[in-house]
């Protein structure tokens, strides 16, 4: 509980978050930054389950430690990503969408 | 609780137990005797596979965290055949293509762990477990896809399915936030108690439904699929397309028929769109394919919105029919994927025109990718048809003329291109077709045990109506 700040402030913050993620995704053609951008997401999702869990439902820690799984889950999945990535960038020398354009219709 | 109430995690500890072994064998055999370690995978998982029919009672663990009964015991089955089928299939690949690289053991341990996700998913009791099982049944397989380490094509079906993942499941976890939020709960048991249809929960539940379309390539979410399966090794595709999309169609028919069953006024009309859009989209963009993993891609893309139809109406008919149809469209999806495989491997050949004049050099290969091929499609004798039968019933029931009528429409335009692999296989001729090769043990097995489901779980009604009766579970 932040004294001063209501829920509604700190909701609108993650849903603009969540769409400034999805707004990255869309539109970055570097492979990096698409993945930050789904990190953002994910972040404001984390923020959404602790603020619910504070504001609405402090009785219970179920928000709280869904939270701490997203945030190892992410880290898990950031890490294949970035392995990929890598891997990818060995054999064409560059991490941008528009080169990995091979697989189309 | 007690000591052997954990025995209801027997599919989960069982599995868990054969990757261990396999990463202990992994250290302990000889680098040039690595090809035993396949030999040693598929034995544990035939043996596990086999233990697996043994009955389970109902019941849950952790507080509700981790529920089974019949059905989802029966489904953990259907998995498991699914996969066994799979590994023998692409055990002839392993041995001739990865062993080299002194990765084969490495395939199977991330295999077996993305199941275990799917385990952990489909007997979810909460959100939190669900999710878990999620990501924990899909980050090993987009290391799959991305496993032909020094091949382009595959690092970019690896970085697709990933990206494309981890998207899908911020944007579903933005929406169980709200279901939290409205609910107070994540608990599925606690969230149809508290549950009711005002906006933020619909706003919640479509971005939810949103993250697991993706799992199904359903339709305004269905790009990745076929540039994934495309790149990915054949196997990883065949996983993707039947085992994967199977376990994420089942839970989430769970959820909708249970825990966000007062949506059904919201998820009825979307469910009705989607399924219109994924069926044409998916036999349309089908017709124009020459590859036959992309071609094999849309058709599975089809075939989700032909599941949808059993997902709509929200019954115990529903229920059994998606049911049924999964493990009738997991036989024929392995086999036609099988098939594939087996003269990929030979050959290096992925082209529909590179099959013309099959029939003349390998006349049983063509007949199992034929019966696949109708299978798919739904051709009365063999199995298929019955499970779209089922499914067109259970929608039928439930009103849906229109829908019906428009998926009957689906099936003739699917004909067409089904035919078309057909045609070149049996019609037309050839200056150099395939040469005719013997296929190993493995890759034999695997495809007969396909064959024998797809000739006999359509003609053996009594497997339908015990699917019924444990399809009970989840309609009340």
């Amino acid at each position: 509980m932040i004294p001063g700040i209501s829920i509604t402030e700190i909701l609108s913050l993650t849903s603009i978050l969540f769409f400034i993620g999805v707004y990255g995704f869309i539109t970055r053609t570097n492979l990096i930054s698409m993945l930050v951008s789904v990190e953002i997401i994910l972040n404001s999702t984390v923020i959404n389950f602790v603020v619910i869990n504070k504001y609405l439902y402090p009785e219970l820690l179920q928000g709280v430690v869904y939270s701490i799984f997203i945030i190892a889950v992410a880290a898990a999945e950031t890490a294949l990503a970035v392995a990929i990535i890598i891997n990818l960038y060995k054999q064409i020398s560059s991490v941008d969408v528009k080169e990995t354009e091979t697989l189309k219709y | 609780m007690e000591l052997s109430s954990f025995f209801l995690m027997r599919h989960e500890m069982a599995l868990l137990a054969i990757a261990l072994i396999l990463i202990i064998a992994e250290i302990f055999i000889p680098k040039q005797k690595k090809s035993s370690a396949v030999h040693l995978a598929i034995f544990l998982f035939g043996i596990h596979t086999a233990l697996g029919f043994f009955p389970l009672e109902e019941n849950s663990l952790f507080g509700g965290m981790f529920r089974t009964n019949s059905l989802i015991h029966f489904f953990k089955n259907v998995l498991n055949i699914g996969v066994f089928i799979l590994l023998l299939q692409s055990a002839d690949w392993i041995q001739e293509k990865i062993v080299k690289l002194n990765r084969g053991t490495e395939f199977f341990i991330l295999l077996f762990f993305s199941l275990l996700g799917m385990y952990f998913m489909i007997s979810a009791g909460d959100f939190l477990m669900f999710y878990v099982g999620l990501e924990l049944s899909t980050i090993p397989v987009a290391a799959l896809a991305a496993f032909e380490l020094m091949k382009r094509r595959s690092s970019e079906a690896g970085i697709k399915l990933i990206l494309s993942a981890a998207l899908a499941s911020g944007v579903s976890l933005f929406g169980i936030s709200m279901l939290y939020a409205t609910s107070g709960s994540i608990y599925f048991d606690d969230i149809l108690v508290a549950i009711s249809p005002n906006n933020l929960t619909i706003l919640g539940f479509i971005l939810f439904f949103a993250g697991m379309a993706f799992k199904i390539s359903l339709v305004p979410f269905h790009f990745w699929t076929a540039d994934v399966y495309e790149g990915a090794p054949i196997s990883v595709a065949s996983y993707l397309s039947v085992i994967s999309k199977g376990a994420a169609v089942f839970i989430l028919m769970i959820l909708m028929f249970t825990v966000l069953k007062p949506l059904m006024e919201v998820w009825e009309n979307m469910i009705y769109v989607v399924a219109l859009a994924t069926m044409f989209v998916g036999n349309l963009f089908a017709l124009r394919q020459q590859n036959m993993k992309r071609f094999l891609a849309f058709s599975s893309i089809a075939q989700a919105g032909f599941i949808l139809l059993g997902l709509i109406t929200g019954t115990q008919l529903g229920t059994a029919s998606v049911v049924y149809f999964v493990m009738i469209y997991i036989f024929s999806n392995l086999a036609a994927f099988g098939v594939v495989q087996a003269i990929s491997l030979k050959t290096g050949k992925e082209n529909i025109d590179d099959y013309n004049g099959l029939y003349r050099t390998n006349p049983r290969l063509s007949l199992i990718m034929l019966l696949a091929l109708f299978s798919l499609a739904g051709i009365p004798p063999v199995a298929g048809f019955f499970g779209k039968f089922f499914l067109y019933t259970a929608a039928a029931r439930e009103g849906y003329y229109l829908l019906v009528f428009l998926a009957v429409v689906n099936v003739t335009i699917s004909l067409y291109y089904y035919l078309l692999v057909v045609r070149a296989m049996f019609l037309r001729q050839s200056e150099n077709p395939i040469p005719f090769f013997n296929n190993k043990l493995y890759m034999r097995l695997g495809l007969g045990i396909t064959v024998i489901g797809i000739l006999v779980l359509g003609i053996y009604s009594p497997l339908y109506d015990y699917i019924y009766e444990l399809s009970a579970a989840f309609n009340h």
